[in-house]
């Protein structure tokens, strides 16, 4: 796969002096559905307000399937919808008519029927004609994606698509998102929702202070990064860890009766059969065990935390 | 070029215009009778008058000014200002849409909207005095340079206004106190010769004495000085509009 959108040493500082951005580089892939994770303040929608032209760039060049998207902006531009964060949106108008709009300022002939498709593809076709004032959040936010749809753009940027919107909605707009992909739109969100990434993405990007800490297919990153955990039931509350176990980093549960012991995916293999063997030899007796798998959640605390 | 979106653009903003047709167009119908009664009616009548023309004809092309400045400004700053304020700016700076149209959209129809204004408010005119319209081209020539060029200073201040009372500042202390000392309703050449000397410095005495000459071709200076000046702010307002947005000043972080 070739990069749709190529971003190199892109570096922006606000007139505050705050640095917001420093020498990111980042592929995007034709087709692909990326996430970039990061905590409040990391750099997320700043990186897609300069990719799409609403924010000055410090240093750097972004170019958007071959177009330098400051010095070729028309052609680079009409490649890329955006759905914003925050509900922006002309509260007088009507459905239609903003949707419609949309699509002019990208100088695309008018298409009803394509207006049409999305509005029945978001369930909007009902309130077509309905002011945007007598919308509920959640629709809004499906109008959002409609007008950054109505050009018919080859890369889709959603901004914390999900943020305050309902769990059922929420699946909906993953089952859209997923559908465009297979359309082959490029679908790009930034989310703080790891339910979401681990969900929807081919890729995981990891934003922090500014700075692209890594950029990983989901399940290699799951598999190179994910832990596991074993959990035993005791048979018989213990008091403490037998030394003998201590070369085994095990955790004693509150009560005395579970032991927990975490260990990366792609170590040595018979770490486990080795830790049973021991926990025989010091005669720990268990009831039950079971293990967890760790989540994207946690890789991405775990990178943070580094 | 992006036409399609120019035009979105315009007809967008006129929409807006045509969506409080009540409010835009009773609102200077209602000031301009209540100037003819105050000015015309009331002290016009005792004035005699001024080189060869009545005062209620004289105040006219004064009362249309005023009209094109305010309503120029205050459409071109409110249509800017209001996508900054509630957000909605993100759809046009992330559009394939170059500065220059954005200019054309929305200086284009808040400068229609102060000209059909202005044609209202000559029309109401005709109710109260006899109308004539000695230069009609120059006439329509004038209140389209005025319009257009007051629409980019408006668009200016709906750039840089951080607030709404922003927006009134600029209009409420200097355009209306520059109108109403820039000759719309008296001749400057009635002033001492200090004064006469004070009001060059003012811009709007050239908008004024222009677009009156086009009615009466009674005018306090050349109607080519006129032109010239009216165009001179015509090319300095395009220049800080475009530098605004090469900059991407109060646009983009």
């Amino acid at each position: 796969m070739s990069a749709i959108v190529a971003v190199k040493n892109l570096s922006k500082t606000y007139k505050s002096g705050f640095n917001a951005l420093s020498d990111v580089n980042l592929d995007i892939e034709r087709g692909e559905i990326l996430a970039l994770l990061g905590p409040n303040g990391a750099g997320k929608t700043t990186l897609i307000s300069i990719i799409c032209g609403i924010v000055n760039k410090t240093g750097g060049t972004i170019t958007v399937d071959g177009h330098d998207n400051v010095s070729d902006f028309r052609a680079a531009r009409s490649l890329i919808g955006l759905v914003p964060q925050e509900l922006h949106l002309s509260i007088f108008e009507t459905v239609w008519d903003t949707v419609s709009f949309s699509r002019s300022l990208y100088g695309r002939a008018a298409n009803p029927a394509h207006i049409e498709k999305l509005l029945r593809l978001l369930s909007l076709w009902e309130k077509k004609n309905s002011k945007i004032m007598t919308l509920s959040g959640g629709m809004k936010r499906r109008v959002l994606i409609a007008k950054a749809l109505a050009h018919e753009p080859r890369i889709l940027f959603l901004d914390e698509p999900t943020a305050g919107v309902d769990v059922e909605l929420r699946k909906e707009m993953w089952n859209v998102v997923r559908d465009l992909r297979d359309g082959g739109v490029t679908v790009i969100l930034t989310t703080h929702y790891i339910e979401e990434a681990e969900e929807m993405a081919d890729r995981v990007g990891v934003i922090n202070k500014g700075r692209i800490i890594l950029v990983e297919d989901k399940k290699t990153l799951m598999r190179k990064l994910g832990r596991k955990r074993l959990i035993l039931q005791l048979a018989r509350p213990l008091p403490v860890i037998p030394p003998s176990l201590d070369g085994f980093k095990l955790e004693l549960g509150t009560d005395g009766t579970s032991l927990s012991y975490t260990f990366d995916t792609h170590d040595s293999r018979d770490d486990v059969p080795r830790l049973l063997a021991a926990l025989a030899a010091a005669k720990v007796d268990f009831t039950d065990l079971h293990t967890e798998q760790s989540s994207l959640e946690d890789i991405f605390m775990g990178l943070l935390s580094t | 070029m992006n036409w399609r979106a120019v035009w979105a653009i315009f007809s967008y903003e006129m929409k807006r215009f045509f969506r409080t047709l009540g409010q835009s167009l009773f609102s200077p119908v209602i000031s301009t009778v209540l100037y003819f009664v105050v000015f015309g009616a009331a002290i016009g009548s005792r004035i005699q008058e001024i080189e060869g023309v009545s005062y209620g004809a004289f105040i006219v092309p004064g009362l249309i000014i005023l009209s094109l400045l305010t309503q120029s400004i205050s459409n071109a700053s409110f249509g800017i200002y209001f996508p900054r304020f509630s957000g909605t700016i993100y759809e046009f700076l992330a559009a394939p849409v170059s500065a220059a149209e954005m200019i054309f959209g929305f200086v284009g129809a808040a400068a229609a909207k102060s000209i059909l204004i202005g044609l209202i408010i000559l029309a109401t005119s005709a109710l109260f005095v006899p109308l004539s319209i000695a230069h009609p081209f120059w006439m329509i020539g004038f209140m389209v340079l005025t319009a257009v060029t007051f629409s980019l200073f408006g668009f200016m201040i709906g750039l840089w206004a951080d607030g709404f009372e922003k927006l009134q500042i600029i209009p409420l202390l200097v355009i209306t106190p520059l109108t109403f000392l820039g000759g719309s309703f008296y001749s400057i050449n009635v002033l001492p010769p200090v004064w006469q000397t004070v009001s060059l410095f003012n811009p709007v005495v050239y908008l004024v004495s222009g677009f009156r000459w086009s009615f009466n071709e009674v005018a306090d200076v050349s109607v080519m000085v006129s032109l010239g000046m009216t165009l001179f702010f015509l090319v300095t307002c395009m220049a800080i509009v475009a530098w605004m947005f090469r900059t991407g000043y109060r646009l983009k972080n």
